[in-house]
């Protein structure tokens, strides 16, 4: 292991200065760090340790939104009784992803750090080429084992694919991140590969995730979160689907609807197309699956992954139906 | 006088025990939910150095350079152990006597045959020390392109399949049969490469003295691994002390020593300290083992009543480039279902991987898949329920063979399994069934079995002038509850509670128990166990019956019977005598007994010895989006007599658990272009989590079998396998009409 120093930051003022260090990194629950640094992708000199700063861990709700602190633990946010009412798809993201010894662990303003599980990312020894690890030096998973890889998003340089499951709720709800001061929609936080798939996140040096913001709405309200997978728990999303519906009086016309996809792309996805195209329009099995469809509109595979394709507007269809059936 | 038991032979005191069949818990459970069980890792002797070690990048080729000078200089980093300094080895690591003998890397040349081979080893103060001095070689190759998959290399047919089975085999005229048919099918299947992944990983610590070797690691076979490492080092086995009291699993790995663990032995030799090293998860992918992937095809004929007329069975399998072993799939075929004509094949390519080892049911577990699921396939094709086309063809002696089975249970197996399952009423058809969310509700059931195999063991006894026992042989416990069965079977030997015998195994320097592997340790440590404690009392016996002081004066050695700690007379148990009192007559401090375990060769010609079961499988669909649960597993097995139900019923489950894995999760994803697997840790190599199995049930059937040896042992350690993989596949069928033709079941294969 190469050696690094420790700071244990006396406030998140001092933790972002530190952070600024050359080779310093941020430490909260560590469930990625440790896990990066493990197979050599991360290389910190110094970690800052911000775990025990007072305040950032709230989860503060009233009839505006949600303020989530940045360290507040994932499965504490997923057990809370306001998420569960106002925000179920937030809920069902959290416990749906990773286990509970992870979600006990892990902040959820580092969960919207997390990385891709990519394994040609994640194995510098073996595969020197990774133009997410070092600009320029290519992309081994083209060409390789690419079941997971994303089908949309994706560019030349890059298909990884993002793994989160709660980042994908949060772009659904329209949520913003709190770098301190400064207010970014986490739609915009995260970035497309383009040809700087090493550039993940729209975070500048010197600043640091405070808290995630979600607004209520009568579409967060009657959110879902679903999640389809090849075992039933402790895996990555062969597709997911975040929705929220809010249906005019006559309980049969959409007033609002917002999905995100999972599982699928190299970023939490907004299908606004199929959102656009489902407004105003009576809510319907039929044109509910038509509409589905839009959500992987210029989706490419590579190979393996082809079958994401297939199954993500299926697994839109079906959680738009399923908002549709509860009153 | 000692008494000489035939292996056969039911000596007089054994029915009168207590502990065998009490569903006892484990005796080490306290110890392993505690913490306090020292597995070999946990064990740190004065001085003790940590070695890592650097593994290949590549699948094939050679190593150029690496860079010594700065490993050695990164702090706490003590020497770094390359085929240019190893020490030497008396033997050749590539040498092979014997079958059981697998080729080792020991850092003989820079050769690289595979990913995750051994290239060097660093020794350091720390293991962070040592991992950083791993990295710091950066090793240069000189690459070789990869052989890769089931048609990377060209095919040939080995010289024999599993341990020296024959590759070709063949009985009747498969051809006549299916030209004959009424109805014929043919299918091809395909199962992935899968790794043992126990959650212990190899493990090693080392420390020499002299020309001694003391050694803490997981052993499934303690007297070979002592033997192995003698051979390679040039000394006596007495002086190699292993000790291997607890295993985290092995399902084979741990079966035969593996390279890295002999470099931990070679690296406290090369810098004279004692050594641990531990291998990482993803190194286990390569250097220990695997089950091969396979291509089976079979081919089936049936007559107009679905009598099968015909099986053929060939299975293409892959084994390494410098060593053998042939994963015997299609061996399956041979003993489950009635037919005049089998035939069965295997080919081979040579892939630059690491060399396929034992896995749980080798053989068993990846033909049984795609046998069941043929044979589901077949009773289909004669519009019949797979379960009658299974008794229509069930096997009333071996079919390759046409010995008798020495016990075959299967039928009670089937029945009960069956009526807990609720199987009557299945619709034959696919598709027909949903549950009350729409999910596609699918039955399927698949048979199990594996063969009652033993091998030979030795146990001593004592008994101690206080009346306590003693009872040691070098038997190994995996997990699977071994230190509790063989402490029950030595408290029924000696006629002791289970409290009063002092049990030690695990260790290397007690009597040979010879090997936990094809589920016969049980049977074969446990005859040794049980005739040891036999002998000790018929000694005991021979002093009562023969003084005429003793009650059972004159009672003769099969007069009496022992129990409690006492010697009854059998014709009158109110005359008896404790055995502290037989002991102290005799004036002796103790006496002891030496017991051996083997097969039976009488037996052995004359029977086919089997364990069988049967399994049944829900599985839900869901009918777009292609996920799959299996919702109910119900099985039935009938594997002779049973030591502690609690621990074979765990067994079980154990086994039906794999299943459900081989059929739905394990695959190790290849890099067609590297040769490097791709998932080579614990979140992407799946097994099932708890949420994957809801509900598993195991019936123990009843099943009394006079040949297999006296005390009626078969094994359960294997079978569960069999027979859940292919129920689990044949329930998919049955949800969705989509037939499994490769493993693990993928949601794209049902996306439609």
């Amino acid at each position: 292991m190469r050696d690094f120093s420790y700071l244990r930051a006396t406030s998140a003022d001092a933790a972002r200065q530190a952070a600024t260090l050359p080779g310093a990194m941020l430490l909260a629950g560590g469930t990625t760090l440790i896990d990066l640094a493990k197979c050599g992708v991360a290389e910190p000199d110094m970690l800052v340790d911000i775990t025990h700063l007072r305040g950032l861990d709230r989860i503060e709700i009233d009839e505006r939104g949600a303020i989530l602190g940045a360290l507040a633990r994932m499965g504490h946010v997923a057990d809370h009784d306001d998420i569960k009412s106002r925000f179920p798809a937030i809920s069902e993201a959290l416990w749906q992803a990773a286990s509970a010894q992870i979600r006990n662990m892990a902040t959820i303003g580092g969960n919207l750090m997390q990385r891709t599980r990519c394994p040609y990312f994640r194995d510098p020894s073996n595969f020197a080429a990774c133009n997410k690890r070092v600009s320029g030096s290519g992309c081994s998973a083209i060409g390789g084992v690419t079941r997971g890889h994303a089908v949309l998003g994706t560019s030349e340089a890059c298909i990884a694919m993002y793994p989160g499951d709660l980042a994908t709720a949060l772009v659904a709800l329209d949520a913003t991140v709190h770098l301190g001061d400064r207010r970014i929609l986490v739609d915009d936080f995260f970035l497309l590969p383009g040809t700087t798939p090493d550039k993940e996140h729209a975070i500048e040096p010197g600043e640091m995730i405070t808290a995630i913001e979600i607004p209520s709405s009568a579409a967060a309200r009657r959110s879902t979160y679903l999640k389809i997978r090849d075992r039933q728990s402790y895996e990555f999303a062969a597709a997911s689907a975040a929705v929220g519906l809010e249906l005019e009086s006559d309980g049969r016309t959409i007033r609002d609807l917002r999905v995100a996809l999972g599982g699928v792309a190299t970023k939490p996805w907004r299908a606004h197309a199929v959102e656009a195209a489902l407004k105003g329009k009576v809510l319907e099995p039929n044109a509910v699956r038509t509409a589905s469809l839009l959500a992987v509109e210029g989706a490419v595979d590579h190979g393996a992954n082809r079958y994401k394709i297939e199954l993500a507007p299926r697994v839109v269809a079906r959680a738009i139906l399923k908002m549709g059936e509860t009153a | 006088m000692t008494l000489e038991l035939g292996l056969n032979q039911q000596p007089a005191h054994t029915r009168q025990g207590s502990s065998i069949g009490q569903p006892l818990t484990r005796r080490d459970g306290f110890l392993k939910v505690t913490g306090t069980a020292r597995y070999a890792a946990d064990n740190h002797p004065p001085g003790m150095l940590y070695a890592v070690l650097a593994v290949s990048s590549i699948a094939r080729g050679r190593v150029v350079s690496l860079d010594i000078e700065a490993a050695k200089a990164h702090s706490g980093v003590v020497e770094v152990m390359t085929p240019l300094n190893r020490p030497a080895l008396a033997t050749d690591p590539d040498a092979k006597d014997h079958p059981f003998m697998f080729r080792l890397d020991l850092l003989q040349n820079d050769g690289v045959r595979y990913p995750n081979q051994s290239i060097a080893v660093v020794i350091a103060e720390t293991l962070e020390a040592a991992t950083e001095g791993a990295a710091l070689l950066s090793p240069r190759y000189e690459t070789e392109p990869a052989r890769v998959g089931l048609d990377g290399a060209e095919s040939f047919v080995p010289r024999g399949v599993g341990v020296g089975n024959p590759a070709v085999q063949q009985m009747g005229d498969v051809e006549a049969g299916l030209e004959s048919a009424r109805t014929r099918i043919e299918a091809t299947y395909e199962t992935p490469a899968q790794y043992h992944n126990a959650m212990e990983p190899h493990a090693i610590v080392a420390a020499w003295d002299g020309d001694r070797l003391s050694i803490d690691t997981p052993s499934q076979g303690l007297a070979m691994a002592q033997g192995r490492i003698a051979g390679l080092f040039g000394i006596a086995p007495q002086n190699v002390h292993i000790r291997s009291p607890f295993l985290g699993g092995g399902f084979g790995s741990k079966g035969m020593i593996s390279g890295p663990q002999v470099l931990g032995i070679l690296a406290a030799k090369l810098v004279g300290r004692p050594v641990k090293l531990v291998l990482r998860r993803e190194q286990m992918f390569g250097p220990v083992g695997h089950r091969a992937p396979t291509r089976q095809t079979l081919r089936m004929g049936m007559d107009g009543e679905g009598r099968l007329t015909a099986i053929s069975h060939h299975a293409r399998t892959t084994s390494s480039t410098f060593d053998d072993f042939f994963e015997p799939a299609a061996d399956a075929s041979h003993t489950l279902y009635a037919s005049p004509a089998i035939a069965t094949s295997h080919d081979a390519v040579r892939l630059d991987t690491g060399t396929p080892l034992f896995m749980r049911a080798p053989g068993e577990a990846t033909g049984s898949i795609a046998l069941e699921s043929a044979i589901d396939e077949a009773a289909h094709a004669c519009g019949m329920d797979p379960l009658e086309f299974r008794l229509r063809n069930y096997a009333e002696v071996e079919p390759m063979t046409g010995k008798p089975f020495s016990s075959k249970a299967l039928r009670e197996c089937y029945e009960q399994a069956a009526e807990a399952f609720g199987w009557a009423g299945r619709p034959l058809e696919p598709r027909r069934m949903r549950d009350a969310d729409g999910y596609l509700t699918g039955w399927g059931m698949g048979t199990a079995t594996f063969p009652a195999i033993m091998f030979q063991a030795e146990a001593r006894a004592v008994l101690r002038a206080d009346g306590s026992g003693l009872m040691e042989t070098g038997a190994q416990d995996m997990g699977q509850g071994a230190w509790t069965a063989f402490a029950q079977i030595a408290a029924d030997g000696l006629g002791l509670d289970i409290d009063q015998i002092d049990f030690r195994a695990g260790s290397s320097d007690l009597p040979n128990a010879g090997i936990a592997g094809g589920s016969g340790h049980t049977a074969t440590a446990g005859m040794a166990i049980h005739n040891a404690g036999a002998a000790v009392i018929a000694r005991l016996a021979d002093l009562a019956t023969r003084n005429e002081a003793s009650p059972l004066f004159g009672a003769g050695n099969e007069g009496v019977l022992a129990r409690g700690g006492r010697l009854y007379r059998r014709d009158d148990e109110s005359r008896g005598e404790s055995y502290t009192e037989i002991l102290a007559r005799a004036g002796l401090a103790e006496i002891e007994g030496h017991g051996k375990g083997a097969p039976d060769p009488t037996s052995q010609e004359a029977y086919a010895k089997h364990a069988h079961g049967a399994v049944f499988a829900e599985v839900k669909v869901d009918p777009d989006l292609g996920q799959i649960r299996v919702t109910r597993l119900v099985g039935a097995f009938a594997a002779g007599r049973v030591i502690n139900p609690r621990l074979v019923r765990s067994q079980y489950y154990g086994g039906m658990i794999w299943g459900v894995s081989f059929a739905l999760h394990e695959e190790a994803v290849t890099d067609r272009r590297s040769g490097r697997i791709q998932n080579a840790n614990l979140a992407e190599y799946h097994v099932p989590v708890n949420a994957d199995v809801p509900s598993v049930e195991a019936l123990l059937v009843h099943e009394d079998d006079p040949h297999v040896n006296a005390l009626g042992i078969k094994g359960v350690g294997e079978i569960g396998i069999t027979g859940t993989a292919g129920a689990v596949a044949n329930a998919v069928w049955h949800a969705t009409g989509v037939r499994p033709r490769r493993f693990p079941i993928r949601i794209e294969d049902l996306l439609g």
